[in-house]
């Protein structure tokens, strides 16, 4: 250091800095001058072309909705279609004042309370939900004139676009109501109820299946997303498509229902209230699915306006209520042809074994007399083939009497009653096929001789949804080959498979018997159901039931008429056609319906209507 | 020994030494510069509050930084200058052990290796380097005879060079050419001999060719070619500038009102409550709100150059300068940026751009002026 040391002089290296300090300061004045002078080409002199470049250069993303699969019935008729429909929107971002616009809207075209106050609550939602330049739907369904009036008034309604979007539509109307269901606006629990994959999977689409089909297989039924990206001049019209990946529509579903039998069943029916429920034999396919009365799931496509909703939910006849698989029905004297095989293969009984019918039976030690429907009773000697042609029910007591209540529940369940038959239509029902268990854990009594007895003729606790006594006289049928009732045939090209899924075990020889003394009750002399026997072409077996109507409420005084009317007994019928080779095993209930043969006949009825529209027709095989 | 015996009274110490000590000199405060600081950071969260979609978050996360930056200040501002100069050299080396420890062990996102995390907590060691170097390149010239010797200057550019490289091979352009500018400020304020300077500018526009041709990325030269021709790759590289502009000129005097800006609203601003915070507040305040900002930062950078022209020793002010202009280069470059006058290089805009250690390194920069400010002088006749 020592041969270059220069003193510090501090009175220089000051001056030295302030000289510094000065052109450093000179610097930073030019250079801010510089970012001002840029900041006011910018804002000032170049203003008008980034607000036109801030309009109009809006690159967005828009989702295109899939089309959603139709549904088809056997023969190819349409149960739900799409349709386009005109929908009020408005676009947040580029309205002014948004009151003053709807208000001037409803000038042009009715928009009701229920309209607005819905568009306010989607208006709501959280920033992050909806996408920037998302139009907002005000009124759906617009006709001609409205988009008349609304395109003359467009210069007045900035921010107001009129969108053409496909909307389910179900052209049978009613008739299918309660098994393909209906869709409708998705609403916020549905939203939140969304997971972070669902979610994108609904931009751009507005409904959701609520019901039904629709809602079982909602996930075929949508499709997949598309997207295309898009530049919108100020007024979002899009000006052209960058990039478009496009939607992939769902999956048509092919159903085993036909809209035939479906009609039949509802004419047959007629004003009643009641269920019809018809299978295929072969498949476990339903064929028929009728809950009557029922509604127009049309109504609640685009939202169901209050009063409707009110009145369908109110009526006394609950049109809502899907009775084939919701409705609880005590089975009555249905249930026998299969208590029958149950006695004959636990060894209860024989072909031979008759008991003696004086119009009651009692229990040993017991006053009590369990009557026979029969006042004076069915005779001395009634065997297994009268009993279930005549319905003798003393023969049922002795026979659930001696069979106990195990053996009687082990075999029903084998028939899937008391449990859900696990079709693909949602909220379905299990009814009560009753054990000990069942009663110590629901009433916590234990299990009397006289509840056998009331089991045996398929009173007492027993509770079974139509859809169950189709599907159990399906099983019967077809001599105990259980398949999984069905409502879809074919998803898309994919065929649904049908085998049996257990099997009831009998001997041969006991099945000939059921099926004859079933054939006896409808071409017997003295068959419950003999009246439906006349002209048919082909042979058939069933049985008829009768149950007394429980539960209905005792306050409901306003109209004494109409009350007694619902005390009356329902009527029922199980049976399956033709005899040879069954095709078709149907359940029949009618509420109110007093005598069986009212269910008999529509049963009769839906067997001319399918087996004569038949390709090959059966009954010429006969 | 030498050094008392040259000193000189200075004109302006008769003057300090009749003003009694107050108050904040005591406790180390800057009066003007901290009420400056104050209202350049409350303007910064509340640009911030729109920048990041009126999200709370963000607003209390930055508030936490701001509180530990002031109290980091608070705290350097007690500091010796005396006491800084002895120990520049070891936090130099301290800084360039942790640069050295981010090569081998650091974290990152999108192809960069600039953090360090210790026991979850994360931070950037470059930005120690924004504080260490002025510090080592003031103590450095600040002992000795001024203007530097040509063997002293290479000195100082060795001291540059080497963290400046460790900062590129994370690889972190911006950072690395502010360090470079922070020293090299220092040492223009030490009186950087003119024909140095000028033969430099020279030697840069020849070297110009082959730094191109062979130290520049590839995303680095696309960038520079961005800023010369934005509308070249619209959707790409060309989309931040393109938007920023928008968003600064559809501005217009007035702006569009807080929270109302479309482009930043409406998430067509990229990193707008970071680098592009400017183009936010451009948007919805106007040509007026860019101009009140720019005035409060000439209000800090005014202050702290007369700070450091006061300033009684070399080290000292040279430290002063170089801090104040250095935060001058933030501002300007962040802004020549986001407005398309330089390329984009990332450099928040200071103590107004969300980001954590940034502010507390501004602000600690800070302490150390205030520090210089409040020393007591000393007068040797």
């Amino acid at each position: 250091m020592s041969e270059h040391l220069r003193f510090k002089d501090h009175y220089n290296e000051s001056r030295i800095f302030f000289r510094r300090a000065v052109i450093a300061a000179g610097l930073i004045l030019c250079l801010l001058i510089l970012l001002i002078a840029r900041l006011y080409t910018l804002q000032v002199v170049e203003h008008e072309t980034y607000v036109t470049q801030s309009d109009r250069n809006r690159v967005q993303v828009q989702p295109l909705p899939p089309t959603r699969g139709l549904i088809y019935d056997r023969n190819g008729e349409l149960l739900a279609e799409n349709r386009p429909s005109y929908t009020l929107s408005i676009i947040k971002e580029q309205v002014d004042s948004m009151e003053s616009t709807v208000k001037l809207l409803s000038e042009l075209v009715t928009i009701t309370e229920d309209d607005t106050s819905s568009f306010y609550k989607r208006l709501k939602r959280p920033k992050r939900r909806r996408r920037p330049f998302e139009p907002i739907p005000l009124r759906y369904l617009l006709d001609e004139e409205d988009i008349a009036r609304i395109a003359v008034n467009e210069y007045r309604l900035k921010g107001v676009v009129v969108e053409a979007q496909l909307v389910r539509f179900y052209p049978q109307r009613s008739l299918f109501a309660h098994n393909v269901g209906y869709v409708g606006r998705i609403n916020e629990n549905e939203l939140k109820s969304f997971t972070p994959e669902e979610y994108p999977l609904y931009n751009g689409t507005h409904s959701i299946g609520k019901n039904g089909l629709e809602k079982q297989y909602e996930s075929i039924l949508l499709g997949q997303v598309g997207y295309q990206q898009v530049e919108t001049n100020a007024r979002g019209r899009v000006l052209r498509v960058l990039e478009r990946n496009d939607p992939v529509p769902g999956q048509n579903l092919h159903l085993f229902l036909d809209a035939n039998l479906q009609r039949t069943a509802f004419a047959a029916l007629g004003q009643r209230r009641g269920a019809v429920v018809a299978i295929d034999v072969e498949t476990g396919g339903v064929l028929a699915m009728v809950s009557a009365p029922t509604y127009d799931p049309n109504l609640f496509v685009t939202g169901i306006s209050h009063k409707n909703y009110k009145a369908l939910n109110e009526s006394l006849d609950l049109p809502l209520f899907n009775r084939t698989i919701q409705g609880g029905y005590p089975p009555g004297s249905t249930l026998k042809p299969m208590l029958a095989l149950g006695g004959l293969e636990a060894n209860v009984v024989d072909e031979h074994y008759s008991v003696r019918d004086p119009g009651f039976y009692q229990l040993e030690g017991e006053e009590r007399r369990y009557r026979d429907w029969k006042p004076r009773g069915h005779g001395a000697r009634v065997a297994l083939i009268q009993a279930v042609a005549q319905s003798c029910d003393v023969y049922y007591y002795d026979l659930a009497f001696r069979m106990g209540i195990d053996r009687m529940h082990g075999f029903g369940a084998g028939f899937g009653l008391g449990e859900k038959t696990g079709i693909d239509i949602p909220s379905e029902r299990s009814g009560i096929w009753p054990s000990r268990k069942w009663k110590r854990d629901n009433r916590r009594l234990p299990w009397y001789p006289g509840d056998s007895l009331n089991m045996g003729i398929g009173q007492g606790f027993v509770v079974t949804t139509p859809l169950q006594l189709a599907s159990m006289t399906a099983t019967l049928a077809s001599r105990g080959e259980k398949h999984q009732p069905r409502l879809v045939r074919r998803i898309g090209e994919t065929v649904v498979d049908t085998a049996p899924v257990a099997q009831v075990s009998a001997t041969q020889k006991n099945w000939d018997l059921i099926i004859d003394a079933m054939e006896e009750v409808v071409h017997g002399p003295r068959g419950t159901a003999r009246s439906i026997s006349r002209k048919a072409n082909f042979r058939m077996g069933g049985k008829t039931g009768t149950a007394q109507v429980v539960g209905i409420a005792q306050d409901a005084k306003y109209d004494s008429e109409a009350l007694a009317e619902r005390q009356r007994d329902h009527a029922l019928f199980v049976g399956f056609a033709p005899i040879k080779n069954p095709q078709i095993a149907v359940a029949v209930i009618v509420e109110n319906g007093e005598k069986s043969s009212t269910a008999a006949k529509i049963a009769r009825k839906l067997f001319d209507t399918y087996l004569n529209n038949l390709p090959v027709s059966i009954a010429k095989e006969e | 020994m030498v050094q008392q015996d040259f000193q000189r009274r200075m004109p302006e110490a008769s003057r300090d030494l009749r003003k009694p000590m107050g108050f904040w000199q005591r406790i180390h405060v800057d009066t003007p510069l901290l009420f400056s600081l104050l209202v350049l950071t409350a303007f910064g969260l509340i640009v911030l509050y729109s920048a990041s979609g009126a999200d709370k978050h963000y607003v209390q996360r930055q508030s936490v930084f701001i509180c530990l930056g002031y109290v980091v200040m608070f705290t350097i501002a007690q500091f010796k200058m005396s006491f800084l100069q002895r120990w520049a050299p070891w936090f130099y080396v301290a800084g360039l052990g942790l640069l050295v420890l981010v090569l081998v062990m650091g974290t990152g996102a999108k192809g960069a290796q600039r953090w360090l995390s210790v026991g979850g907590f994360r931070f950037q060691p470059s930005e120690a380097l924004k504080l260490a170097v002025p510090i080592m390149v003031a103590s450095y010239l600040g002992v000795r005879a001024l203007p530097p010797s040509f063997k002293h200057v290479l000195v100082t550019l060795c001291i540059i060079t080497v963290p400046m490289v460790l900062i590129l091979k994370q690889p972190d352009l911006g950072t690395s050419l502010l360090i470079a500018a922070s020293g090299l400020i220092g040492l223009f304020f030490a009186g950087l001999r003119w024909r140095y300077i000028f033969g430099a500018g020279l030697l840069g526009v020849l070297g110009s060719w082959p730094m191109w041709q062979f130290v520049l990325r590839d995303y680095q030269k696309q960038r520079i070619l961005t800023m010369f021709n934005p509308e070249a790759d619209k959707l790409g590289a060309g989309w931040n500038i393109i938007q920023s502009k928008t968003a600064i000129g559809s501005g217009g005097l007035n702006g569009k009102g807080w929270m109302n800006g479309t482009q930043s609203q409406l998430n067509f601003l990229p990193e707008s409550h970071t680098d592009f915070i400017i183009a936010v507040l451009a948007e919805e305040f106007g040509l007026f709100g860019a101009l009140m900002l720019l005035l409060i930062y000439m209000v800090v950078i005014g202050r702290g150059m007369l700070i450091a022209i006061r300033a009684q020793t070399s080290f000292n002010r040279i430290l002063a300068g170089s801090i104040t202009f250095t935060f001058f280069v933030y501002v300007f470059v962040n802004i020549g940026m986001v407005s398309g006058l330089l390329p984009v290089v990332g450099v928040p805009l200071p103590l107004v751009s969300h980001g954590g250690t940034a502010i507390v390194t501004l602000l600690a920069g800070f302490g150390l002026l205030m520090a210089i400010s409040t020393e007591n002088r000393k007068v040797s006749i």
